[in-house]
């Protein structure tokens, strides 16, 4: 039997992480193939339901990532997203989404070594975790009346 | 087809009920569950009730699901395909346990959904729905089906109506020919007509307005400071429409996943601010009064004058689910009286 | 309630408010909302512990407004409702009188709305032993027993939206349930699609949920949806000290943050 092979989708902001995978691609770092990067202008913009859209349409785990604070681009976004992922994680565990499914992390530009060791570790954690048969199966579940 | 009267044995009610379902037939029948008493897809027998008053939700998921899938679709480069739904796979259902009003209903679905444009998924699922009625022997005060033309006993809609007598067996009134089509299959299971008649063994359910009165007021009401005065508590949520048995409304979307998609109707409501909306912004039922109005209208006006069915079946299911206590019987005695 | 009576009379008579919003009698021993205008009618005014709509979500409903200004029985949930609808610009405190009501049932004399403030201040705002138990029974249920929990509670959901209808701060006249460019909520009122609409709406309340529990009483097939959001508004004081509705200038907790705030999961 092969082994499983997690879908992840990354999100991540323009200035710090994105640029730092980035980095990581130039010094010819290998890391996982699991991971599909989205970028996007800043963390502050990564509404809560979009990590939802990614786990409807099948991602096994998520990684969200943007600038260390004090570093974001448009200063305070990356605060105000930690603040939404506080309280999004707490409501995701307590409906029951299992939360080791999804890893925050801050990567700064010049951390492509640090991007590649997020996304392997977490890569691994899924390996281990199988893939989200759960979630998935709440999307099939259709109606009784369907045809 | 001329009404037939048998009786059934409370014992061979079991076995009716096992026949059908060996016979492949989905069931649809009442459970109580957490306390409350619901339809349920195929549940066991020994689970199926004949004492409640009136299940929360209508029956009309049947006939009218929540969410029907329309066509499905996949677009591309070249166009768009669709493929149709297999209405053939609708599967033949028999409705256990439906008290008249529920059954009644349907009646007024079929008002709206075969009238001047037939609907075929209505009509298909409608087609292949059997509906075993039961009297009601008990109320509440939300009930008013005598009011609008129906009662505890009331045949109309019913393809067998059950009776319990005072025996602890039940009378079965036969009333078309699919109900026949269940007898005859099971002929065994029917005796000869018992001496007592079913109107002693019914709910009695004060009639409270004459529904023509009200008709007739309607016709000359819509600026009546009426509507205003008595909704202004009413919140505008879906409760009412998504508990009714006669509420037909819809709204069609399309939902896509990727390259593949499916238009789906699912249940609206006119008590929805959404519902009327234009794209412009505007909306010609700006406020919840003349929501509220339309809902009362379209039951009690424009369906008696355009469907020939009245839109309500005086279930009191509207009044159970409201959270503001918009009690529809209320709102209709006081009607009759407006000038 | 004698006093709530002689109190709305005053206030109707002297032209302070054009409407009193209050609880009357209804059909079936329930009580209801009830919107005098005349003085002649107080009598009909009542309150009693039946008495637990929060009636400040009809200070944001247009036909209501637009009689003039407004006084409200309102009780502690109400008024911390009403702290919130002014933090967030949605009632202007000139336009209402408050009739408040303690949690002895009596009324309490508010000459303006920070008398209110400091009353709230020191009033009792703990959830009620039912809603707490609930939720803590939840909590200690194992991730899979929650997820299943709460896919099998919100599979009946229609999505009638009574919920939100009877939710004083879900007032948006376009909820982001309904938008479906792009569609964020599955349409269907499927086990996937109730399941984020529920998401989505206890994330829209967090910090804003002032645990009155009208959105789970509204609910027809009695889903608990209230246990989401109360659930949430416990995290907010948790995590970021805030209970919502007890000032009029309440910060909004997710639009705003603090240098120090503390995850203990970021990488
Ligand atoms: S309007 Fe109310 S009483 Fe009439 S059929 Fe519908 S739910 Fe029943
Ligand atoms: S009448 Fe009641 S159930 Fe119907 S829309 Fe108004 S508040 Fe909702
Ligand atoms: S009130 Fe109940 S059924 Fe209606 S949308 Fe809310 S949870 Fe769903
Ligand atoms: S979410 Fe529910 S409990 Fe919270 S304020 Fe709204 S109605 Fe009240």
């Amino acid at each position: 039997m092969s082994e499983f092979e997690p879908k992840i989708v990354a999100f991540v902001c323009n200035w710090c992480t994105y640029a730092g995978a980035d980095l990581t691609g130039t010094s010819r770092i290998k890391y996982a193939a699991n991971v599909k990067i989205i970028r996007f202008p800043c963390t502050g913009r990564i509404d809560f339901m979009l990590l939802m859209k990614a786990f409807q349409n099948g991602a096994d785990g998520i990684i969200v990532s943007g600038c260390h604070p004090n570093d974001c681009h448009y200063s305070s976004g990356n605060f105000h997203a930690k603040r939404r992922w506080m309280a999004f994680r707490e409501l995701l565990d307590y409906m029951g989404v299992d939360v080791e499914r999804i890893t925050f992390s801050w990567v700064s530009a010049a951390e492509g070594a640090r991007w590649a060791e997020i996304v392997n570790t977490t890569t691994e954690k899924l390996r281990k975790l199988g893939p989200y048969t759960n979630y998935q199966n709440l999307v099939k579940s259709g109606i009784e009346e369907e045809l | 087809m001329e009404l037939e009267r048998k009786l059934i044995k409370k014992a061979s009610l079991e076995k009716l009920y096992q026949k059908l379902q060996a016979n492949g037939n989905k069931i649809f029948a009442p459970i109580i569950k957490d306390g409350k008493t619901e339809f349920h897809y195929n549940p066991s027998y020994a689970e199926v009730t004949y004492d409640h008053i009136q299940t929360i939700q209508s029956l009309k998921n049947t006939v009218f699901p929540k969410i029907e899938n329309l066509v499905r679709f996949t677009t591309d480069r070249n166009g768009t395909e669709v493929t149709e739904v297999d209405l053939a796979k609708v599967p033949s259902l028999v409705l256990w346990g439906a008290h008249p009003c529920d059954a009644a209903g349907f009646k007024a679905l079929k008002s709206i959904f075969m009238w001047d444009y037939k609907d075929e998924y209505f009509n298909s699922r409608m087609n292949k729905m059997v509906v075993i009625g039961l009297s009601c022997y008990k109320c509440d005060d939300n009930c008013f089906c005598t009011s609008v033309g129906l009662n505890p006993g009331a045949t109309n809609g019913s393809d067998i109506l059950l009776t319990k007598l005072s025996t602890g067996d039940y009378l079965a009134e036969i009333i078309t020919e699919k109900g026949k089509e269940i007898v005859n299959a099971a002929a065994e299971l029917f005796e000869a007509a018992p001496a007592e008649a079913k109107e002693g063994n019914l709910a009695q359910v004060k009639q409270q307005f004459s529904h023509e009165k009200v008709t007739k007021n309607l016709a000359g009401a819509f600026e009546h400071p009426f509507w205003v005065e008595n909704s202004l508590r009413c919140i505008g949520c879906g409760a009412c429409a998504f508990v009714c048995p006669a509420c037909a409304c819809f709204d069609i979307q399309d939902e896509t996943k990727g390259k593949t998609g499916k238009r789906l109707r699912c249940w609206d409501s006119c008590g929805f601010g959404l519902f009327t909306i234009h794209t412009s912004g505007h909306n010609p039922r700006e406020v919840q009064s003349q929501r509220w109005r339309q809902r009362i209208m379209h039951k009690f006006s424009y369906m008696p004058e355009r469907n020939e069915s009245l839109g309500c079946i005086g279930c009191g299911r509207c009044s159970r689910a409201c959270p503001v206590d918009m009690n529809i019987l209320e709102q209709l005695i006081a009607l009759e009286k407006i000038q | 309630m004698e006093s709530i009576r002689k109190r709305a009379k005053e206030l109707l008579d002297s032209k302070q408010v054009q409407v009193i919003i209050g609880y009357e009698n209804g059909t079936s021993n329930k009580v209801r909302a009830s919107f005098i205008k005349d003085s002649a009618q107080v009598d009909k005014l009542i309150y009693d512990e039946r008495c637990t709509q929060n009636l400040a979500l009809y200070l944001v409903k247009h036909e209501v407004k637009h009689l003039g200004k407004m006084g409200i029985v309102a009780t502690i949930p109400a008024m911390r409702t009403i702290n919130m609808l002014i933090s967030e610009e949605q009632v202007k405190p000139e336009n209402i009188v408050v009739l408040g009501i303690g949690e002895d049932g009596k009324l309490l004399d508010f000459p303006d709305l920070t008398v209110m403030e400091s009353f709230l201040q020191k009033a009792n705002i703990e959830l009620t032993a039912k809603d707490k138990e609930a939720i803590e029974k939840l909590k200690k249920m194992t991730t899979q027993e929650k997820f299943d929990y709460w896919s099998n509670a919100l599979e009946t959901c229609f999505k009638c939206y009574a919920c939100r209808s009877a939710c004083p701060l879900c007032y948006c006249t376009r909820c982001a349930v309904e938008c479906n460019q792009p569609q964020w909520i599955p349409v269907q009122a499927s086990k996937n699609g109730n399941y984020e609409w529920h998401m989505l709406r206890a994330m829209h309340l967090s910090g804003r949920c002032v645990s009155c529990g009208d959105c789970g009483r509204a609910c027809p097939l009695d889903i608990p949806v209230h246990l989401l959001t109360m659930h949430m508004a416990e995290e907010s004081k948790r995590l970021f000290g805030v209970d919502s509705g007890l000032s009029m200038k309440m910060e909004s907790v997710l639009s705003n943050y603090k240098l120090d705030d503390k995850d203990n999961f970021i990488l």
